[in-house]
């Protein structure tokens, strides 16, 4: 008999005519030691099939069938009660939350919140239960634990954070350890030293664990089994070598074969300069007291230079917080910054909001999270028209209607789909309207702020091959900042990789991906294109 | 006309309209959310059918009839003021109530009379017991202690109360969400400014205040309306302050910042609807305020002049004659009545913004 045993698992939200099904049929069997993934794309279940493992949707609201049975170690879970319920969460299965932001109780020090749990399974209070924290926070390899047991979770960075999240799942030396998502926010690097982490305490507990994730990397590393999930239902399983050799189902074969590809352009190198900062600046001033003196600066970019040409793409690597995003806005003028920045060789630097006006047109920027960027109150036809308005680049609403028409088409979208509001749009398709009202005003310079990582990963490769095509048709020039080194690589020629403000390396792509110099730059492609944590003290933890 | 075929197919989506007019699918799943809130949405229709009937007071409850038919020719008093000659007699004005007047009329022709002869100030002087007199057929809900007719009054008070707590409402809004829009947009120096403007301004005393008033001026309509707003409009600019310091970093307004757009535009055209859904759930709340308000003041003396016709003054003389229950209880029902249809609105717009709830 296995560990846990799903069978026939359905839920169902809502009821009557508006009533979604989110999983259906779903079953399968997990052992002891085995990990087993679950992937899919966003909105796939299967995140809804962890929870309903643990019985944590929001019931009544959220329904199981009526063949839906879930086992875990001869125990019915699907309708146990309530006490049955609270001694397996949290105590004989853990699991581990994707945001390590929200799921810690920011009021709470990290020893109270691993001290809780342990107060209710194990019944430990006091010393005892601090030197088990102390122990739990060593074994998953906080630095300076005996310090951070009194810290609060804003002081700790985000993979701390995540450390902590694992050392309160593993506190009670669980069964089974759900991880749903559990390094998707955290910087690459930092996810190479998470996942080697857990599969480090996984052989020592012997836990079986559910990896939930989008990423297939990530699953070919970690899971000896593969379950692939769409639309609420699984498509596929298998022995993680043979899905990744021989898939059977066209869904995975589409899954497997999204990988960013293609090779950057190559442009004539002396193309006329586009864009150029010179020993850019942005400091924000830290101010204390009550006189609010400066005392300091947060150097979010702190002398960096850029060029960008005709036809070519700059990409701008690193980790968050790095001052990528702040260089592309400060390029933009739309971020306060010193140093010199030209535009067509015009210096802009001095310019004001009205002078900058004209020059918007042609310089525009695309931003990474296609729900944020569209007002979700304005049709696409109002959305992609705006700068029309701005610049006066109609004559009449047929005019430019037309326009925008052509511009939807340029980006793979659908005419007349231009009345209709950003809500009935997929991820991806919001990305391309939002690439449209970049690409309507016919702009020579664009800032591509992390354009892909909200996506999913066959919607990114798409993404990718567009910018690729507009980029050779209006010979574009870019300036592309990503955390995706995979998908860099499948675009930019020039690569600047940015640290703490700073560039750590700058080269042509070849160079950097293939022979980087810097051990951050080596320590940050082993971790991004193969899942390797350096320990060479290189990177942060 | 021949029927325009879906140009997408089957994949077309409906768009919903309100009277006519396409509107976006996020305010359709709001009207859907508010129509589903029945006890709100009936509150409405039954709110508006009464402020309906109190707008055309004068066509309820006059002492000047209607239409008069009067020796061959037609006559409109509701809308011309007769003088008194025409019918026969010798006074500038024309009181269709005369007994004497009545009966010229009546002898060479008729007369249509609304539902309610009275106005808010007509005094009945056929009473036959002492004014306040009790209901009866002549006077519905009796007459208060000048012996005027109480329904006349009611309809009269409740189109003024909530005239002016749409007035109020209204412009407190308008300047609320400009000063909160100007703050949370700009943010710095003009926020916290204006901040510390608002706390000293809001610790004046209002009430002292209107009392001051009301000794130097006779306080009439717009006198109070106007002392009113200057400090019932800051009711909103802490919500609206807070939704444009949210929206103002939000990616699709830095998109338009990157595209060129002005800051007036930005924030009218892509701010102002987020802090548009805080705002619309006030306003029933706010409504409500400015209607007790003004019937407080009234109660206390200190509103609308000795003789309008008014709730908080209907409720000082139910408070003053206490033998005659009739007007206490006709203004309490009435303020009881209006104040809850108006809290079920704001309850069903509430509803309906919140995007956590959803649709059963």
């Amino acid at each position: 008999m296995a560990l846990l045993e799903v069978r026939d698992l359905t839920v169902t939200f809502g009821d009557g005519p508006r009533a979604v099904e989110a999983v259906r049929g779903v079953s399968f069997d997990l052992e002891r030691g085995e990990t087993l993934a679950i992937v899919g794309e966003s909105g796939s279940g299967k995140s809804v099939t962890a929870l309903s493992i643990l019985q944590l949707l929001p019931y009544p609201h959220a329904r199981h069938g009526a063949a839906t049975r879930i086992r875990f170690d001869g125990t019915e879970l699907v309708g146990a009660p309530p006490e049955i319920l609270r001694q397996v969460r949290g105590g004989r299965i853990g699991m581990v939350f994707q945001e390590p932001m929200t799921s810690l109780n920011p009021l709470h020090t990290v020893a109270r919140q691993i001290g809780e749990t342990l107060l209710l399974h194990k019944g430990l209070t006091g010393e005892p239960a601090r030197a088990r924290t102390l122990e739990l926070l060593s074994m998953v390899g906080l630095a300076n634990a005996a310090d951070r047991l009194d810290a609060y979770p804003h002081q700790l960075s985000g993979g701390q954070r995540q450390r902590v999240m694992i050392a309160m799942a593993l506190a009670t030396e669980p069964d089974i350890l759900i991880a749903d998502e559990p390094t998707t926010a955290v910087d690459v690097t930092i996810q190479a030293q998470l996942l080697k982490l857990l599969k480090e305490l996984q052989a020592r507990f012997g836990m079986a664990m559910l990896l939930i994730t989008h990423d297939l990397g990530i699953v070919r590393n970690m899971a000896s089994r593969v379950l692939v999930m769409t639309q609420g239902e699984v498509v596929e399983e298998g022995p993680t070598a043979d899905i990744f050799s021989s898939p059977q189902h066209p869904y995975t074969r589409r899954l497997l074969a999204a990988e960013p590809k293609g090779q950057p352009l190559v442009p004539p190198a002396d193309a006329a300069e586009i864009m150029r900062g010179d020993d850019i600046k942005v400091w924000f001033p830290i101010r204390r007291g009550v006189l609010r003196r400066t005392v300091g600066h947060i150097k979010a970019v702190d002398g960096v230079s850029v060029s960008v040409r005709e036809g070519h793409t700059v990409g701008v690597v690193g980790e968050s917080g790095s001052g990528k995003t702040t260089l592309g806005l400060a390029l933009l003028r739309l971020q306060r910054s010193e140093g010199r920045i030209a535009f067509l060789g015009q210096p802009i630097d001095q310019l004001g909001w009205r002078a900058l006006r004209p020059l918007r047109r042609q310089m525009q920027v695309v931003f990474q999270d296609p729900y944020g960027s569209l007002s979700p109150r304005l049709s696409v036809m109002d959305i992609v028209a705006e700068g029309i308005g701005v610049h006066r680049l109609a004559r009449d609403s047929a005019e430019k209607r037309a326009m925008v028409e052509a511009a939807l088409a340029e980006v793979g979208l659908d005419p007349a789909t231009a009345d209709r509001y950003p809500h009935e749009f997929s991820g991806g398709q919001r990305q391309r309207i939002a690439i449209a009202r970049a690409l309507v005003l016919k702009p020579r310079f664009v800032v591509l702020d992390e354009p892909t990582s909200a996506l999913d990963m066959s919607v990114q490769a798409q993404i990718v091959d567009l910018l690729r095509d507009l980029q050779s048709r209006h010979r574009l020039a870019y300036l592309f900042i990503s955390h995706d080194l995979k998908v860099v690589r499948a675009l930019a020629d020039t690569v600047i990789v940015m640290r703490d403000g700073k560039v750590v390396e700058a080269g042509p792509s070849d160079e950097i991906f293939d022979r980087p110099r810097m051990d951050y730059t080596k320590a940050l492609m082993a971790a991004a294109l193969r899942l390797e944590a350096v320990e060479t003290g290189a990177v942060r933890t | 006309m021949t029927a325009a075929p879906p140009a997408a197919g089957a994949a077309a989506p409906t768009h919903p309209t309100f009277l006519g007019r396409r509107i976006s699918p996020l305010t359709g799943r709001r009207l859907a959310s508010f129509r589903a809130n029945r006890r709100g949405f009936w509150s409405l229709w039954i709110f508006l059918a009464l402020f309906l009937v109190s707008l055309f007071a004068e066509f309820v409850a006059n002492d000047r009839p209607f239409l008069v038919k009067y020796d061959g020719g037609y006559y409109w008093p509701v809308f011309v003021d007769y003088p008194e000659e025409t019918f026969g007699g010798f006074l500038p004005h024309t009181d269709y109530r005369d007994p004497n007047i009545a009966e010229e009329i009546r002898a060479k022709g008729w007369m249509i009379w609304p539902l309610i002869p009275y106005s808010y100030d007509t005094i009945n002087f056929d009473l036959t017991v002492p004014a306040p007199a009790p209901p009866s057929a002549g006077n519905w809900l009796g007459t208060d202690d000048q012996g005027r007719d109480v329904v006349a009054r009611l309809i009269y008070g409740f189109r003024i109360s909530v005239l002016f707590g749409l007035t109020l409402t209204l412009a407190s809004s308008v300047i609320g969400i400009a000063a909160g829009a100007v703050q949370g947009y700009f943010g710095g120096l003009v926020d916290l400014l204006f901040q510390r403007f608002i706390e000293i301004w809001s610790g004046l005393p209002v009430l002292y205040l209107l009392i001051i008033l009301a000794s130097v001026v006779e306080p009439n309509f717009w006198w109070l309306l106007s002392l009113m707003l200057l400090f019932s409009w800051m009711a909103l600019v802490g919500v609206v302050r807070a939704e444009f310091l949210r929206a103002r970093n939000f990616d699709y307004v830095r998109a338009a910042r990157a595209l060129g757009v002005g800051d007036t535009v930005i924030m009218i055209r892509h701010v102002l609807p987020n802090a548009m859904v805080a705002t619309l759930t006030f306003m029933p709340f706010i409504l409500n305020g400015s209607i007790t308000t003004l019937t407080s003041l009234d109660f206390l003396g200190f509103g609308l002049p000795p003789g309008s016709a008014s709730l908080g003054e209907l409720l000082s003389q139910g408070k003053a004659n206490l033998q005659a229950p009739w007007l206490g209880l006709t203004a309490f029902a009435t303020l009881a009545l209006m104040l809850s249809l108006l809290i079920f609105v704001g309850e069903a717009v509430r509803d309906a913004f919140d995007p956590r709830k959803t649709v059963r």
